[in-house]
């Protein structure tokens, strides 16, 4: 063998040629396929926007939903109460989520003892894979059967979404904030707690920020928790009260959709592009404020 | 220095070191309580859907599982069998196209794409999944559904329509053909974003290596990357399954919600997630309401281990490799 010299045309025999030929299969199937993912976000998103257009004007946003019985004329109607009762359930769901999660992520980081931060990270990321319905329903057999729907109850089933999200983002900051500062802090006798509260804390502000919103964008287009908590509204009315059931935009695309009325089709479109408007700021500041805290820290070290 | 610290600093030092400290207590006791509530919670679910889901499991026991019927007999037999057989086919079927499409995707965004298309493409996957499932359902009645009976559902039983599952021309653009699709364009961006972190932490030693031997670009990934990122490919899996099979309100839009058991794909059929959604308003004897809960019973268990298994892989691949 090694005395012969070689005698194949290394470069140019059928085997080299067909090892080259589905390779360069497979980088095309890889491309299209990038492509492809590529090309449905463009025509979900295009067809949300070019659908929604014509029903965004002003009455949009500041008249409530009408109770269209299909004669006479139409009134004008709009998603007003709805785009409120979103921003009252989700702002409730932040009040409940953000604490826990962020005391979460202290724990988990700064004090708890390796073995049984892993137990409890799990417990976490178990719970983050729970479908959103299950929670939904924990929630109404919990405190909705025997005392009926509030909008609050919605806001505590997005909240158990939400904790995960945040916790797991405050522990991937934390984890970034150089020991050396907390040495510092310690060695000027400053007790643990002050060191967690005033120095450790105040670095991973950025992160707190960046996983809240993300968890605030995946709860604002969240209807599983909300339809068995806060689904029996008044459509036309705006309800400013936690205790009772409030319309949200959500429920409003979700109703909607299955009604058999092009205008209320064209609706759901425009509360859909609302929606996904809402969604897409609120990742771009998450986006932003992750860039910049991850910056300045990974800077200092 | 240790005759030093002998005199003055040292006790004084140590009694410090000792002393309580009522903020450090409260600290440790208020996150510590926080850190427990997932599990609490976890434990809290459970106890709660079973005790709710009681009356029925104990009516029916295992033989709901067994029993296709939702209200039949004046609304006192409820079984799950149809939504079990609907949650596989669609979940599975879903999984069936996400996988390949999403390793494609990780490997052009890793292998083959240069920088700025990367960091193009990426994000835009990414926001793929931040797109409300409410949203793609609406998507999915209006546009997509329309399109089936219309265009593309024609062409794949006029083709394909030999194989029992594409048996029928789809007459409502409800069924659980498209019901895949949405599921299939839920699952893309989670699992293409994990394996895209896998592929990344494959040693390009490794590869290095590979290409030197003169193997191809496809060579080094069948040989290389896939071998070294096969756990987490399998756990990007299961999550992704977790996410279709729990999936409510896209497909509960879209899948025509029957209480069939049918290979045909054109059919109207439900899953279980998407039957509970579909009840929402129409739960109205204490039998159907713990029917109900008994449906959440087998999700729950089923995501329960799902999550466990993908996490208990991510972290033992995670613990081999370094990667986070």
């Amino acid at each position: 063998m090694s005395a012969q010299a070689p005698t194949a045309d290394l470069f140019r025999s059928e085997h080299m040629r067909r090892r080259r030929i589905v390779n360069k299969v497979v980088e095309g199937v890889a491309t299209v396929a990038a492509l492809a993912a590529v090309a449905v976000l463009i025509i979900v998103v295009s067809s949300v926007v070019r659908s929604g257009w014509d029903a965004i004007n002003l009455d949009f946003f500041t008249k409530n939903q009408t109770l269209y019985s299909g004669f006479g004329p139409r009134p004008a109607s709009g998603i007003a109460n709805a785009i409120v009762g979103t921003l009252i359930i989700i702002g409730i769901a932040i009040l409940m989520a953000l604490p826990v999660g962020v005391a979460t992520a202290i724990y988990l980081n700064e004090l708890a003892p390796r073995k049984l931060a892993n137990v409890l990270t799990l417990a976490f990321d178990v719970l983050n894979g729970v479908p959103a319905i299950v929670l939904g329903i924990f929630v109404f057999v919990f405190v909705v059967v025997g005392h009926g729907q509030a909008a609050w109850k919605a806001s505590f089933a997005l909240a158990i979404l939400m904790v995960p999200m945040i916790a797991r983002s405050t522990q991937e900051v934390l984890a970034l904030v150089p020991a050396s500062m907390r040495e510092a802090s310690l060695a000027l006798g400053a007790a643990k707690w002050r060191t967690t509260l005033s120095i450790v804390l105040p670095q991973a502000v950025g992160g707190i920020v960046t996983g809240a919103t993300l968890a605030t964008a995946r709860a604002a287009g969240e209807t599983a928790p909300l339809l068995f908590t806060t689904a029996l509204y008044s459509a036309d009315t705006m309800t400013y009260d936690p205790r009772q059931p409030i319309p949200s935009i959500p429920m409003f695309i979700f109703t909607s959709a299955e009604q058999p009325d092009p205008v209320l089709h064209q609706q759901a479109w425009g509360a859909a592009a609302v929606l996904i408007g809402i969604i897409l700021i609120a990742s771009l500041i998450a986006r932003w404020f992750a860039d910049r805290s991850v910056q300045r820290l990974k800077g200092e070290r | 220095m240790a005759v030093a610290q002998e005199r003055a600093p040292g006790p004084a030092a140590l009694q410090r070191r000792g002393r309580f400290r009522p903020g450090d207590a409260l600290l440790y006791l208020v996150t510590c309580a926080a850190a427990l509530s997932g599990a609490l919670l976890l434990a809290l679910i459970t106890r709660e859907i079973l005790v709710e889901a009681w009356p029925a499991m104990q009516k029916f026991g295992l033989s709901f599982l067994t029993t296709q019927a939702w209200g039949d007999n004046n609304k006192t037999l409820f079984g799950a069998k149809s939504f079990i057989f609907g949650t596989a086919v669609t979940s599975f079927g879903a999984l069936l196209l996400a996988t390949p499409l999403s390793l494609a995707i990780a490997l052009f965004l890793t292998e083959l794409a240069p920088g700025w298309i990367k960091r193009v493409v990426a994000p835009l996957i990414d926001l793929l999944a931040a797109i409300p499932s409410v949203v793609l359902g609406l998507w999915g009645i209006l546009v997509l559904g329309p399109f089936i009976t219309g265009t593309l559902g024609p062409a794949i039983h006029g083709t394909l329509g030999w194989l029992p599952i594409f048996a029928s021309k789809p007459t409502v653009g409800s069924n659980m053909f498209a019901a895949i699709l949405i599921l299939t364009i839920m699952m893309v961006p989670i699992i293409s974003s994990i394996c895209r972190e896998l592929f990344v932490s494959v040693p390009s030693e490794l590869k290095d290596g590979a290409l030197a031997l003169g193997a191809t670009r496809w060579e080094v990934v069948k040989g290389v990357v896939f071998p070294y990122a096969r756990a987490g490919i399998a756990a990007a899996m299961i999550l992704g399954l977790g996410r279709a099979v729990g999936e409510a309100i896209a497909v509960t839009q879209v899948i025509g919600n029957n209480v069939a058991i049918h290979a045909d794909l054109f059919k109207p059929g439900d899953t279980l997630a998407s039957r509970i959604a579909g009840q929402y308003q129409g739960a109205d004897t204490a039998l159907q309401v713990a029917s109900l809960v008994y449906l959440a019973v087998i999700l729950l268990v089923f995501s329960l281990i799902a999550n466990l298994t993908a996490q208990l892989i991510v972290r033992r691949v995670a613990a081999r490799h370094n990667i986070r």
